[in-house]
């Protein structure tokens, strides 16, 4: 069965109050229609895991900016006054996360992994409410996994069964969110028939992804 | 020269060829433009890729391409892209040989805080905390007070970005090395003596018997 699905039907999928990992890095590697539709269908009380919220007006920064996120697991908002202004006024919850510890929870919650053991943040407020691990005399901090409900990911190319090709630095936390929710969708800059891809060159093999947002038609 | 060029040309004579080397943004990212010759190293950004380079020329700009804060770069030949648990690895893995980071504050035991000023300034850590725990060597490049106020202090008032002693201080006025007995001054800015330092530094500094000017150029 084909996994193509019209843009509004994809994300109409989506329910209010759902947790989303979205791909990308101030934007760079976030789906971009997705991010649109979220909005036009007018999406509320959404969880959103991700690198960062970009800024205001760019790619998930524009989620913030509509009120559509009650909670923010992210490294880095010191782009996006907003997601800060909304953190200081209680309106959205933040949660910040050291990005390479952010990186190995999206990844232990996709390769079936409790935690990680991490050296980052022993002894500064990050360690607060976590158990400390002692091993071979290094202090490490348990960290759990993270999973979602949907992850939306920006891939360059995709085949017609969902094998994922990524470009450059776009490709960031992308094929670790496709790992690690229920449902996957995704928005590809280009869908080329089957083969094109090399099997070497599959980073996200196509098993991982429920969901392919078509083109807009461009041929006559 | 302005006092950021002075940091980014010191900071620059610590990098060796070939080294694997992070730069995090503002200050630090000039130190790229100061390599002395013969000394070529890696770039890392750490959304992802090894090998980073500035825009060749406007116009060539690559919308998959760009450094941590979002802004176009290029490649050189040899670069390598991979993902965020890739780029972390490195780094945290003791991969990277040398990471250079801003600075709020830094205490006597030569701990860094530079990443929050609590109910004022909340951007986050990103991916400062893994980069201070990780890197072998962590350079801090700053300037040597904020508005008048010391940012070399007994003890950081401001959240700490790792409890890990970091190996170098480098601001407009001094080189300052930490270890186990306390912060030593190793160097002075050209034209700036001893008296000046310790009169603009809030920790206890060890002066060796000879301190030697900073070899930098104009």
């Amino acid at each position: 069965m084909s996994k193509v699905r019209k843009l509004e039907e994809a994300v109409a999928m989506i329910p209010d109050g759902a947790v989303l990992m979205i791909g990308g890095f101030m934007g760079v590697g976030t789906p971009p229609h997705l991010i649109d539709e979220l909005l036009r269908q007018g999406k509320r009380d959404l969880t959103v895991i991700a690198n960062d919220t970009a800024r205001p007006t760019v790619g998930i920064g524009r989620l913030v900016t509509a009120k559509a996120v009650r909670k923010v697991i992210a490294s880095h908002i010191g782009t996006n006054s907003e997601t800060q202004r909304q953190m200081i006024a209680g309106e959205t919850m933040v949660d910040l996360v050291p990005q390479g510890t952010l990186a190995e929870r999206v990844r232990a919650g996709g390769f079936g992994l409790g935690g990680v053991l991490t050296p980052t943040g022993v002894g500064t407020v990050v360690e607060e409410g976590k158990q400390r691990i002692e091993l071979d005399g290094t202090v490490y901090l348990l960290e759990t996994a993270l999973k979602a409900d949907f992850a939306l990911i920006a891939a360059k190319r995709a085949d017609y069964l969902g094998n994922l090709e990524y470009a450059l630095t776009a490709r960031n936390f992308n094929p670790l969110m496709a790992m690690a929710a229920e449902t996957v969708i995704v928005e590809a800059e280009d869908i080329v028939p089957v083969g094109v891809i090399p099997p070497d060159s599959v980073v996200t093999p196509n098993v991982l992804v429920d969901c392919l947002v078509a083109k807009e038609r461009r041929h006559g | 020269m302005d006092e950021k060029t002075l940091i980014a040309k010191r900071v620059a004579l610590e990098l060796r060829p070939g080294n694997l080397v992070n730069l995090g943004i503002g200050l630090p990212t000039m130190v790229a433009a100061h390599l002395p010759t013969g000394v070529n190293v890696f770039f890392q950004s750490e959304n992802g890729i090894v090998g980073m380079a500035p825009v060749p020329e406007p116009g060539a700009e690559n919308e998959d391409l760009s450094d941590a804060g979002g802004s176009p770069i290029g490649a050189v030949p040899g670069a390598a892209s991979f993902d965020s648990a890739m780029s972390f690895g490195l780094i945290r893995g003791g991969h990277l040989d040398v990471t250079v980071l801003g600075g709020l504050q830094i205490d006597e035991e030569g701990r860094l805080a530079n990443w929050m000023v609590p109910g004022k300034m909340v951007p986050g850590m990103g991916g400062a905390m893994d980069l201070v725990s990780g890197a072998k060597r962590v350079i801090v490049a700053m300037q040597h007070s904020a508005k008048g106020t010391p940012k070399i202090v007994k003890r950081c008032e401001l959240p700490l970005t790792s409890v890990r002693r970091v190996d170098l201080i480098v601001t407009e006025l001094a080189v300052i090395e930490p270890t186990d007995k306390g912060l030593v001054l190793r160097e002075v800015a050209p034209g700036v003596t001893v008296a000046d330092v310790l009169a603009q530094t809030g920790a206890e500094l060890i002066v060796p018997s000879a301190v030697p000017t900073m070899p930098v150029g104009a």
